[in-house]
């Protein structure tokens, strides 16, 4: 039942190499996942991080607070720009969530096992994206104590929202996506809660996971029709995912503004959302595998394929940029045309060459395999990839806003203290509410690790 | 007086000098330095102890009784310290001193009461309502009456709506001559000086505060000290004075003091006009121009559309000749010689930049075409330019108009007058009266002479009507010295500005809206104004101080003017006691317009000495008025503060314009900074300015049209003691300013001293990238293609639509603007932010392209080749072209276009703007959160947001002000035009009730009503019979960007220019 | 009175998937019709082997579904068109495709809301206790062992044969599941 590694550097051998190191068995990934949780000491790694993000979302707080008490005022906006680093870091963060569902739903449909190990904290990190993302599309407003408007309640005014604007189209989407998303990762969890529910030492765990886990007792019946709602899950949730970025888009591509009205938006907007969610998956798989020695689990072949996702979306939305400058010229309207030549030679212009080479450029090491499984070099690509995509939506935004139909009204962006302030406080809740999840939960599938040793000791490893 | 006395008083004064503005100044700067912080901090800590104090007297009493309450503990210093620096803030400027809030309010409160008891509705006895009855005001419907507005030299007839006892708004009087039921800016604003928290409130010795009977004693001793020497030493200083009761209470008092003398100082008035009517008929005339019937206008250097006696008149008259109906209609032509881009200047068909001293030459050089023997070489551009002129100004005998800038010397009037005779337009196209102004003396001369006096010590008691001579005064006169010479000085401001630092008394002058008093429009024809509220403060006319000296001290105004008009309405055909209720009503007094008379030319121009032409590379230094502050008086006001300056589209600053040829040679760049950008924040490069030995440091700007090597220093910034909003914005130009150079110096030395200052530029950018958005053409072109207008982009077929239309059954209101017409004054902006209560928001928002105006006029320049721009020319001035040299400008308000197919609509996740039956797109204040999407949605940039929270809540005189039919927004929720609704409703209101439709022209927008040469109709674009519905059906008319298919309700119709076929090309 | 506990069933105890598969193939063989397993992960068939053939949750999904979209498109026409009509931007009050997004995200809202939710109650959880979980070893079942139970409802069942039956299928362990 024990493989001999093979040599690393064959790619046929390397083909066949497993998702999951040989030599375990139930027990061990268990003990290995489970301990994380459970027993293994709150490391000063862990305290120091937590603590650092910590403080960076009491600056989030302060920076609210602020927002609320002077109004949108203390951003960079202005007019023509009446929308800035809110709305980027907004569409960013959401993109950022899809790698998450993309792993667990749509790769469970194409049945690959290698999404496995990396799936559960990939949908954890959607959540958290997910909540960071809705932060902006709330205070973003002059008036957030009304943002209330945008739902649809029988209001003594009889009014109600308005459907034709995509900002309604959002309100739906995103609170749809993270609802589902979180149905997907609480279902998923649920062996895992009772497995540790089992396992806990302590009182305290054993009641929190037990009241977790619903009683769940790993009978067959459950498990069937579990397995069936998780399948539909998964069905649903791709259709989703893809949905949601292209509502996302609409934002921009329903608005008349030269640089937002154009049909490509939608599939490169879905294509940049995954491209820079893998990139984050990375960013965080990569310190994790490290910090919790999880390497057997997370293995080289997941962080290639992973990177092999990144260089093929990275192309899609190369050919977006490309059509852009294409459709702007071929189509010859004039307006299209001027915002071209703008992102080119513009004042603006140098975020547009930043982004050429964060988003286009860089992934082409990827064709590289000893690029690929370079662990180091992925994760700084991954970081040069992140912040591109947080161009791309910066260039969309911004740069289209200051140079639309009235010349006589063109004006420019730049932030403020408080539009940073913001921002990085975000970063701050994500990475701290991930440092949570590594303590308070399985990080990886259990049950799914353990439905993974039984297909190994069967050598069926191979033929994902 | 015992010099003793005197000696004592001026160390006081001197003492108070050194401390008072330290205090007075820390409200206007935006760094106070740390020493005053600690003053302030102190007497805050003394302030709130007397508040209370104050507070518990102020309980006790009750409506009026405020007032004296008031004036009892006004005694108390610390309380002059609050009234004067810690309560007045400017007007809608949003709050940054949150500390200060509280204390704000409560001093609103004690004070907003007494301010309310100050306004009840003036007697009923003495006024009469315009139209409407006098005897009933219904609560929430305004009265209207008629009063004038006297403006240096003349006045503007206006029309002021009152709510409840408040006047909110001021409208033009259609039967005033000098208003032809128009405004501008200055008239539209005038209302926030009223309100202005900032005015002068008491009167006040040595900078304490005095009760005006303690001044009456005063001045009656005064009196009779100076009547010993039968008034030797007894001196007044006015402004222009065009008020008959002033000027005959005046020569009373002149009369009882033989000795004494009447001065005289407009700092923004030239001397031209008077020194050249000497010239050309050895007397002072008034000179009255009827553009109307020109069919060729050469101005030389002359803004008669924007500035000037007469200005509105002859700007309604002028666009009339601008009206074009269909392509067999004609237009007049006027060609501009000028040294400075003006608005007059940017509606010319030809423009030739000359530099000022040139302008002489220039007329003389056509004298000479016209023979009247005087001559002078021309550079050759500028000779074949003339010939055309010549050519074109003989084919018009008699329909033809020259008119010579009041900045010019008295030649270049004397030659005007003589060229206007021999092509026989005077009676005509002009015509001459007796001066309307009261003492048309020459304005330097005046001044010089009294400062002579001063320093000879031969002057112990001058009275300072009105002006600001220590602020402005030409520099050589030190006036603020010599004003410390004299024993005693009696000052009447609105404000206790710089002249009233260095004065012993100051009277705090009311506003023309608080009392009664009289004047003479530009013809001549006489208006008595009449108060619309009582006066808020304790302040005084000039006719109060005038009378305290006189033997009936403490003559009501009043009283003054009943009696100068029983008197004057002898050779009236109405006496006064028939005709004063109609005189109130009307707003005139009929059959005071002066008669036209015929003085003989006594001029030669070929006497004329020969003159030097200057050095052509010899730089030239122009002084003007600035178009929105004017003289400095309007530094205070936020509405003209915030008021993009016509050409250069500068808010909060001056800058000394430079042409782009010498900004490229000097390198003075413009950067646009990141923040607010081309809508907001430049940097400019500082430039120190030597001249006339004095030096002062100023923001250089580069214009283009401005001549070459000129350099235009408008004058009115630099304030130290304005008030709130005024103090220590721009450079005071008045520095560099001495008598023998008013108006343009020369041997000045201009250098960049390397530093840059941020200037707030609302629109930068100039060219149109080759959009549909400001159509152009000319009259040849025109004929022979009608529409032309339509060839740049059209909307798509409505058969197009996937969509059923929505229809329109009852009213569609909509708007035409006649881009013939609109010469860019900018009065509908101010009247917009009047009618509406539009915030200022302050230079730093401006700058970041925050400012809150419903309606803008976008300026665009298309040069001669402006196709060229089109391709990747940023349309930044400080890139040189020769193409700005000499652009054309055009103008173009834009308000919300109030699409069919509004974009703004369809983004709105909330249901905020909506359409309504009538086709308004609807603003639902209370239903916006501000997500900004509609703005970024809106391809005309209309829509303006509340970044914060930019409206004053607190300051209880800017309550009085707000127009209370209109919500008073605030922070977080967008904005933008409604077409005035509110007026809207208004005549639907009154139309139901008479179970009628709307007429037409029944309903006037503010803008509409603002705008001097009618270039905005508003109305029912559904009844084909309306003013409205016939412009767009011309083939003119066409609409931004048509192929948005947003279908505007705001349509344009394109600008015709009318150059001389042969014409030299300028 | 005093309770005394009955028995819920019998249970044994396997290593791997293969020998429970087999087990469960001999009970159901031997006419055992109430029997149920405890695997630490999913073993296809398994279910299918013990007598459980259907679920409803794909049909519950499907009717989330449908009322999800149908709410969706209904409420906006009714508050676009029917409830409070306005002039949007000149754009028909009945702007189906403007409403295609919503209705879409509420389709997917209400399938998956219903999957979870009828997945979760079919499986009548949350059942904080429950009989199999007095015997010590399973805690295993979350782990790395697989059970086999058969209940004492089954007609077959009887205590002592039934545990012999099950030692027959060489299970490691066999325990009387009791409930108290």
């Amino acid at each position: 039942m024990s493989v001999t590694q093979p040599p690393i550097d064959s790619p046929e051998i390397r083909r066949l190499e497993p998702v999951l190191a040989p030599g375990h068995t139930y027990l061990s990934v268990t003990d290995k996942i489970a301990a994380v949780v459970l027993t293994r000491p709150l490391g000063i790694g862990w305290l120091a991080g937590f603590g650092l993000t910590f403080s960076l979302v009491m600056l989030l707080f302060l920076s609210l607070a602020w927002l609320i008490t002077k109004g949108v005022g203390i951003w960079g906006i202005n007019i023509p720009i009446g929308w800035g680093f809110a709305i980027v870091n907004f569409v960013w963060w959401i993109g950022i969530g899809h790698a998450g569902t993309l792993i667990s739903a749509i790769l469970y449909l194409l049945n690959q096992k290698w999404r496995t190990s990396i799936n559960r904290f990939a949908e954890a990190m959607t959540l958290f994206a997910v909540a960071c993302a809705g932060i902006f599309p709330l205070i973003h407003t002059g008036r957030p104590w009304m943002a209330y408007y945008m739902f649809p309640y029988p209001s003594t005014m009889g009014i109600w929202p308005q459907f034709r604007s995509p900002l309604i189209w959002d309100v739906f989407a995103v609170s749809t996506y993270g609802t589902v998303s979180l149905l997907f990762w609480y279902v998923g969890l649920l062996p895992d809660l009772a497995t540790l529910r089992d396992r806990a030492k302590d009182r305290a765990q054993q009641l929190a996971y037990g009241v977790l886990s619903l009683g769940w007792r790993n009978s067959a019946h459950h498990w069937h029709r579990y397995q069936s709602a998780y399948l539909l899950l998964a069905g649903l949730a791709t259709p989703l995912v893809l949905s949601v970025h292209t509502v996302v888009s609409f934002d921009f591509s329903v608005a008349i503004v030269p640089g937002w009205h154009t049909t490509i938006f939608p599939p490169y907007f879905v294509a940049g959302a995954i491209y820079s969610g893998f990139a984050m998956v990375l960013t965080l798989a990569i310190p994790l595998r490290k910090a919790y020695g999880l390497e057997d689990f997370i293995t080289m072949r997941h962080l290639e394929n992973m990177a092999k996702v990144m260089l093929a979306t990275g192309l899609i939305v190369a050919y977006g940029y490309f059509i852009e400058f294409f459709m702007a010229y071929y189509s010859g309207n004039k307006f299209d045309v001027f915002l071209a030549n703008q992102r080119l030679h513009g004042p603006y212009s140098h975020f547009y060459y930043a982004l050429i080479l964060c988003n286009i450029l860089t992934p082409q090491l990827l064709w590289f395999e000893k690029v690929r499984r370079n662990v180091a070099a992925l994760f700084i690509m991954s970081l040069v990839i992140n912040t591109g995509m947080w161009l791309e939506r910066f260039v969309i935004v911004v740069i289209s806003l200051t140079r639309d139909y009235m010349p006589s009204a063109w004006g420019r962006y730049s932030a403020t203290f408080w539009d940073y302030s913001t921002f990085v406080g975000t970063l701050g809740l994500f990475v701290m509410l991930m440092f949570l999840f590594v303590r308070g939960l399985p990080a990886i599938a259990i049950s799914e690790m353990r439905e993974l040793v039984a297909h190994q000791s069967h050598g069926k490893g191979e033929h994902q | 007086m015992d010099p003793m006395s005197d000696l004592a008083n001026n160390e006081k004064l001197l003492r108070i000098l050194e401390g008072a503005p330290a205090a007075d100044t820390a409200r206007g700067q935006q760094h106070a330095d740390e020493h005053e912080e600690e003053a302030e901090d102190a007497t805050r800590q003394e302030a709130k102890l007397d508040l209370s104090a104050l507070r518990r007297k102020l309980k006790e009493k009750s409506g009026k009784e405020y007032w004296r309450t008031l004036e009892e503990l006004a005694d108390n210093p610390h309380f002059d310290a609050l009234l004067h620096r810690e309560f007045p803030r400017h007007a809608s400027e949003w709050d940054d001193a949150v500390d200060r809030r509280g204390f704000l309010k409560l001093m609103g409160a004690s004070l907003a009461l007494a301010g309310l008891a100050g306004c009840g509705r003036p007697d009923e006895a003495h006024i009469a309502p315009y139209v409407k009855q006098p005897d009933q005001v219904i609560p929430g419907r305004p009265n209207f009456y008629a009063t004038a507005m006297p403006f240096s030299g003349d006045a503007i007839g206006v029309i002021v709506e009152s709510h409840e006892g408040r006047p909110t708004k001021i409208e033009g009087n259609p039967d005033h001559p000098s208003s032809l039921g128009a405004s501008n800016a200055f008239v539209q604003a005038s209302i926030l000086n009223l309100y202005d928290p900032d005015r002068a409130q008491t009167v006040m010795y040595t900078g304490e505060i005095r009760s005006w009977s303690a001044f009456l004693d005063a001045a009656q001793s005064l009196a009779t000290s100076v009547k010993a020497t039968s008034g030797e030493g007894f001196r007044i200083l006015t402004g222009s004075v065009s008020s008959p009761t002033l000027n005959s209470q005046i020569k009373k008092l002149l009369a009882a003091y033989p000795a004494a003398k009447w001065h005289h100082w407009e700092p923004a008035t030239g001397d031209g006009p008077t020194e050249g009517a000497k010239l050309a008929f050895g007397r002072v005339v008034n000179t009255v121009y009827v553009p109307g019937k020109a069919n060729v206008i050469l101005s030389l250097d002359s803004d008669f559309l924007a500035s000037g006696p007469g200005q509105i008149a002859y700007a309604k008259q002028f666009a009339r000749r601008r009206k074009l109906d269909g392509p067999n209609g004609t237009l007049n032509r006027l060609y501009v010689v000028e040294p400075v881009p003006s608005v007059t200047g940017s509606s010319a068909d030809h423009r030739l930049p000359l530099r000022a001293s040139e302008i002489e030459l220039f007329s003389r050089a056509l004298g000479g075409k016209l023979g009247l023997g005087s001559d002078a070489a021309l550079a050759g551009h500028a000779a074949k330019w003339l010939d055309t002129v010549v050519a074109d100004l003989e084919k018009e005998r008699g329909a033809s108009l020259v008119v010579a800038g009041e900045y010019q010397p008295a030649a270049v009037h004397a030659l005007a007058h003589a060229i206007n005779l021999k092509l026989g337009n005077v009676g005509t196209t002009l015509y001459y009266t007796e001066p309307v102004e009261a003492l048309p003396t020459g304005n330097a001369e005046s001044l010089r002479e009294l400062c002579a006096d001063i320093s000879h010590g031969k002057v112990d008691l001058l009275i300072i009507l009105g002006g600001n001579p220590v602020y402005d005064a030409p520099h050589d006169f030190d006036f603020a010295a010599k004003l410390l010479k004299v024993p005693n000085s009696i000052r009447l401001s609105p404000y206790y500005d710089e002249t009233s630092r260095y004065s012993k008394w100051h009277i705090s002058e009311s506003h023309y809206l608080e009392g009664w008093s009289d004047a003479r429009g530009h013809d001549g024809t006489a208006s008595i104004i009449q108060p619309l509220i009582s006066p808020l403060y304790y302040t005084h006319s000039a006719h109060d101080v005038i009378a305290a000296f006189s033997d009936k001290p403490g003559m009501p105004a009043y009283d003054a003017v009943r009696n100068y008009w029983t008197e004057a309405s002898a050779h009236l055909e109405s006496s006064l006691d028939a005709g004063w209720r109609k005189w109130l009503n009307d707003g005139v007094i009929p059959g005071t317009k002066f008669a036209p008379i015929t003085p003989e030319l006594k001029f030669n121009a070929a006497s004329l000495p020969a003159q030097a032409p200057a050095k052509p590379d010899q730089i030239e230094y122009v002084f003007r008025p600035d178009p929105t502050v004017h003289d400095g008086r309007y530094a205070n006001n936020g509405w003209l503060q915030e008021l993009p300056k016509p050409l250069t589209k500068l808010t909060w600053d001056n800058a000394a314009l430079v042409s782009p040829k010498l900004a490229q040679t000097k390198n003075l760049a413009h950067i646009v900074q990141a923040r607010g950008g081309e809508h907001g924040q430049i940097l400019s490069a500082l430039v120190d300015i030597e001249l006339n030995g004095s030096k002062v440091t100023a923001a250089s700007w580069t214009l283009p049209g401005v001549a070459e090597n000129t350099v235009v220093l408008p004058l009115g910034y630099g304030r130290t003691h304005a008030g709130y909003t005024g103090t220590n914005k721009g450079f005071n130009a008045y520095v560099v300013r001495t008598s023998d150079a008013l108006w343009t110096a020369s041997n000045g030395k201009m250098t960049p001293n390397g530093e840059t200052y941020p200037l707030a530029c609302t629109q930068y950018h100039f060219n149109m990238e080759g959009r549909q958005i400001l159509v152009t053409g000319t009259l040849e072109e025109y004929k022979k293609n009608p529409a032309f207008a339509h060839e740049s982009g059209e909307a798509p077929p409505k058969s197009d639509s996937l969509y059923k239309e929505f229809a329109y059954p009852g009213y569609a209101w909509g708007m035409a603007i006649d881009l013939n017409k609109c010469n860019g004054c900018s009065a509908c902006v101010v009247a917009c932010q009047a009618e509406n209560n539009i915030p200022v928001v302050g230079k730093d928002q401006v700058m970041r392209g925050r400012e809150m105006h419903w309606i803008r006029i976008d300026r665009y320049y298309t040069g001669t080749d402006a196709d060229s721009s089109r391709e990747g020319k940023t349309g930044d001035p400080s890139e040189y072209s020769p193409t700005l040299d000499n652009p054309e400008t055009f103008f173009q308000p834009v308000p919300c276009m109030q699409c069919e197919n509004a974009p703004c609509e369809q983004v709105c996740p909330v249901d905020a703007t909506v359409h309504s039956a009538e086709g308004l797109n609807d603003m639902v204040y209370n239903r916006c959160i501000g997500t900004r999407y509609c703005s970024n949605n809106c391809p005309y940039k209309v829509r303006r947001f509340n970044f914060l929270r930019f409206q004053d809540w607190e300051t209880p005189q800017l309550k009085l002000l707000r127009n209370p039919e209109v919500t008073v927004r605030s922070r977080g929720v967008m904005e933008k035009c409604t077409y005035c609704v509110q007026r809207i409703n208004n005549v639907r209101i009154d139309a139901e009730k008479q179970n009628r439709p709307i007429r037409d022209n029944e309903i006037v927008t503010a803008c509409e009503s603002a705008c001097p040469s009618e270039a905005i109709v508003f109305g029912n674009a559904n009844d084909p019979t309306s003013k409205v519905a016939k412009l767009k059906a011309d083939e003119r008319n066409y609409s931004i960007l048509a192929e948005i298919n947003a279908r505007p309700r705001t349509t344009y119709l394109a600008a015709v220019r009318n150059p001389n076929p042969g014409g030299e090309k300028a | 009175m005093e309770h005394r506990p009955h028995s819920y069933g019998v249970m044994a105890e396997f290593d791997t998937p293969e020998e429970i598969m087999a087990a469960a193939k001999k009970t159901r063989e031997a006419g055992y019709k109430h029997v149920t397993a405890y695997t630490p992960f999913p073993i296809e068939g398994l279910a299918e082997e013990i007598g459980f053939k259907w679920t409803a949750v794909p049909l519950i999904t499907l009717l989330g579904g449908i009322g999800g979209g149908l709410t969706g498109f209904g409420m906006q026409y009714w508050m676009m068109a029917v409830s409070y009509p306005l002039n949007i931007g000149g754009r028909p009050l009945n702007s189906w495709p403007a409403f295609i997004p919503v209705t879409f995200e509420l389709t997917i809202l209400g399938a998956a809301t219903f999957a979870v939710l009828g997945m979760i109650a079919l499986n009548k959880l949350p059942e904080p206790y429950h009989p199999v979980f007095n015997v010590d070893r399973f805690s295993h079942a979350s782990t790395d062992k697989f059970f086999l139970c058969i209940q004492a409802k089954d007609p077959k069942y009887n205590l002592a044969e039934t545990a012999r039956f099950l030692q027959g299928l060489n299970a490691k362990h066999v325990d009387e599941v009791k409930d108290e």
